[in-house]
């Protein structure tokens, strides 16, 4: 049950996506974000998911997959649509029903909201759908490094990330291990309300809780005698490099962001 | 100078009463492999770990390679040295694939890419784990992620490897895989192993044997040696392999029997 979730959901592929320099991808991401947020008509919307269709067929993702990201801000795409509808006011009334009243103005800019979040989640997850946790962070780590004069802590960032992809299957099958001890003893996590079932939870965690500060006390001696010493200084097995393919989807990105933005 | 060199050592966790080790002596040449046994509590673990200076002795010196431990300046050129596999497996892999774990060490000594690449795949090789380097560790059995903690000590070029009870959460199957890479690298790569471990029956392919017992070293002799003193074993609270028991029985009820460390040799004794 536990098992099922699966966090950063990379499908692995070998499309020009793919192999595209997590680097580049991650600040395409934020370029396009931006874009997003500079969109102020429908029209703009539609070539933004045109955009985002284009990549995903390059990119060769089964469609459900990313429409799967969607889901669960599915309550937050309702709720935003239905406080703009209710209470933006503005232009001619469409709708009214006692109190409840629906203007032009409001459905106009409920939708414009839900549009932008909608876009906005399916873009981000293409960059995890085509990205491996491994290579995502040491983008992260790289395109930080430059804060590292700030006092950003880059590598140890990417270092924690890392270890957090490393731990999450293994704690997993630990929280598994746990209910099916504590259900064989009587434990009930499934019925009752909300409430008691957090309560129910309790026996769960806290040897979950021990157990983790056990791992990372052990992994923290592990990682020293084999070296470790923070951060900085460190090589790598793959080294991201740049190739030429990178470039030329970067420009050809910034050329499309403008367009989009100034249109 | 031997590889490493124990001299007078005592130790005391902080905010303890009696002293985990005291009064240690041990030096240990190239290329031997030793075996630490004793009981709960006796100090093989924090013996392990002032070997890489994971923990510097209260009193006493710890020389490894001639590097005194005690001195700030040596700290990463003796963890460099001296590697250490520790008893939980899951606990020591830090990456999400296998060579990126194996890279991890390499990766902190800051070497070149493509002579990390070499070394990953070399250290793979030699525990036999030639062609798993894109698994995920979390799907592998316990005697495979023992070896790719290994793989991940090897890779570092380490002159010594200690290996705190490497197989005391494995089953009966990646105890024997364990063990065999553990012969294999003291044998044919000719890598200086220290090998702690609860089980007598791990012990018979070292050159000498450490009877540990609260904190101090009671004996240090070969395999042979310690197995027919059955007193020394028992006192220090260990079990003494059934066949070695065995054999003594039959010897003391008057049988002529060689001396015999496993049932292999203590059947082709008999028959
Ligand atoms: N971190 C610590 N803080 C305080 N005391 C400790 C610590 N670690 C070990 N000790 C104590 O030091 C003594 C020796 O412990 P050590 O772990 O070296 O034994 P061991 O031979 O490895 O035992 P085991 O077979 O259980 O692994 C024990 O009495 C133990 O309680
Ligand atoms: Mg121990």
């Amino acid at each position: 049950m536990l098992k099922d979730i699966t966090i950063g959901q990379y499908i692995p592929g070998d499309s020009f996506i793919h192999k595209l320099d997590a680097r580049i991808k991650i600040i395409i991401t934020i370029i396009m974000i931006t874009v997003l947020f500079l969109i102020d008509s429908f029209i703009g919307f539609g070539l933004f998911l045109l955009f985002v269709i284009g990549v995903m067929v390059i990119s060769k993702l089964p469609v459900k997959r990313v429409l799967n990201g969607l889901k669960p801000v599915f309550f937050l795409i309702i709720i935003t649509l239905f406080l703009h509808m209710f209470l933006t006011r503005g232009g001619e009334v469409i709708w009214e029903w006692g109190f409840l009243r629906i203007e032009e103005e409001g459905l106009f800019t409920g939708l414009f909201m839900v549009g932008r979040i909608l876009l906005l989640i399916m873009f981000t997850s293409l960059l995890t759908l085509t990205t491996s946790p491994l290579q995502l962070t040491d983008g992260i780590e790289y395109l930080l490094k430059p804060l590292a004069r700030f006092g950003v802590p880059a590598g140890e960032l990417a270092m924690m990330m890392t270890i957090a992809l490393r731990f999450i299957p293994t704690l997993m099958e630990e929280a598994e291990k746990i209910m099916k001890a504590q259900k064989a003893r009587g434990a009930d996590f499934e019925s009752g309300n909300i409430i008691e079932r957090a309560k129910s939870l309790v026996p769960l965690l806290v040897p979950l809780f021990i157990s983790a500060f056990r791992r990372a006390d052990e992994l923290a001696l592990a990682m020293e005698s084999r070296c470790y010493q923070g951060g900085t200084n460190r090589t790598r097995l793959n080294e991201l490099e740049l190739r030429r393919s990178d470039i030329y989807a970067l420009i050809g990105v910034i050329i499309i962001a403008v367009l989009l933005s100034f249109r | 100078m031997s590889l490493i060199e124990i001299k007078d050592v005592d130790f005391l966790y902080r905010e303890q009463e009696n002293k985990a080790l005291s009064g240690v002596n041990l030096s240990i040449e190239k290329g031997e492999f030793i075996s630490i046994i004793g009981s709960n509590g006796s100090g093989k673990s924090t013996l392990a770990k002032l070997l890489n200076v994971l923990l510097v002795p209260t009193k006493g010196q710890v020389f490894v390679d001639g590097f005194d431990s005690s001195d700030p300046e040596n700290v990463w050129k003796i963890r460099q040295k001296v590697g250490m596999v520790f008893q939980n497996p899951d606990n020591q892999l830090v990456a999400t694939t296998v060579e990126d774990d194996v890279a991890f060490g390499p990766e902190n000594l800051a070497l070149p890419s493509d002579q990390i690449r070499e070394r990953v795949d070399k250290s793979l090789e030699m525990v036999g784990m030639g062609g798993y380097q894109s698994h995920p560790p979390h799907e592998l059995s316990g005697g495979q992620k023992q070896r790719i903690a290994i793989a991940g000590i090897i890779a570092m070029l380490p002159d010594c490897v200690v290996l705190d009870e490497p197989t005391a959460m494995l089953d009966p199957m990646g105890r024997k895989e364990v063990l065999k890479t553990i012969k294999y690298l003291n044998e044919e790569e000719g890598i200086t192993v220290i090998l702690i471990t609860h089980f007598m029956e791990e012990t018979i392919f070292s050159d000498r044997i450490v009877v540990m017992d609260g904190g101090e070293i009671k004996e240090i002799d070969k395999p042979a040696k310690i197995f027919q003193n059955i007193e020394l074993i028992k006192n220090a609270g260990l079990d003494v392999p059934v066949a070695v028991q065995m054999a003594n029985e039959l010897r003391s009820s008057g049988l002529n029997l060689p001396e015999v460390m496993d049932i292999e040799e203590l059947v082709n004794a008999l028959c």
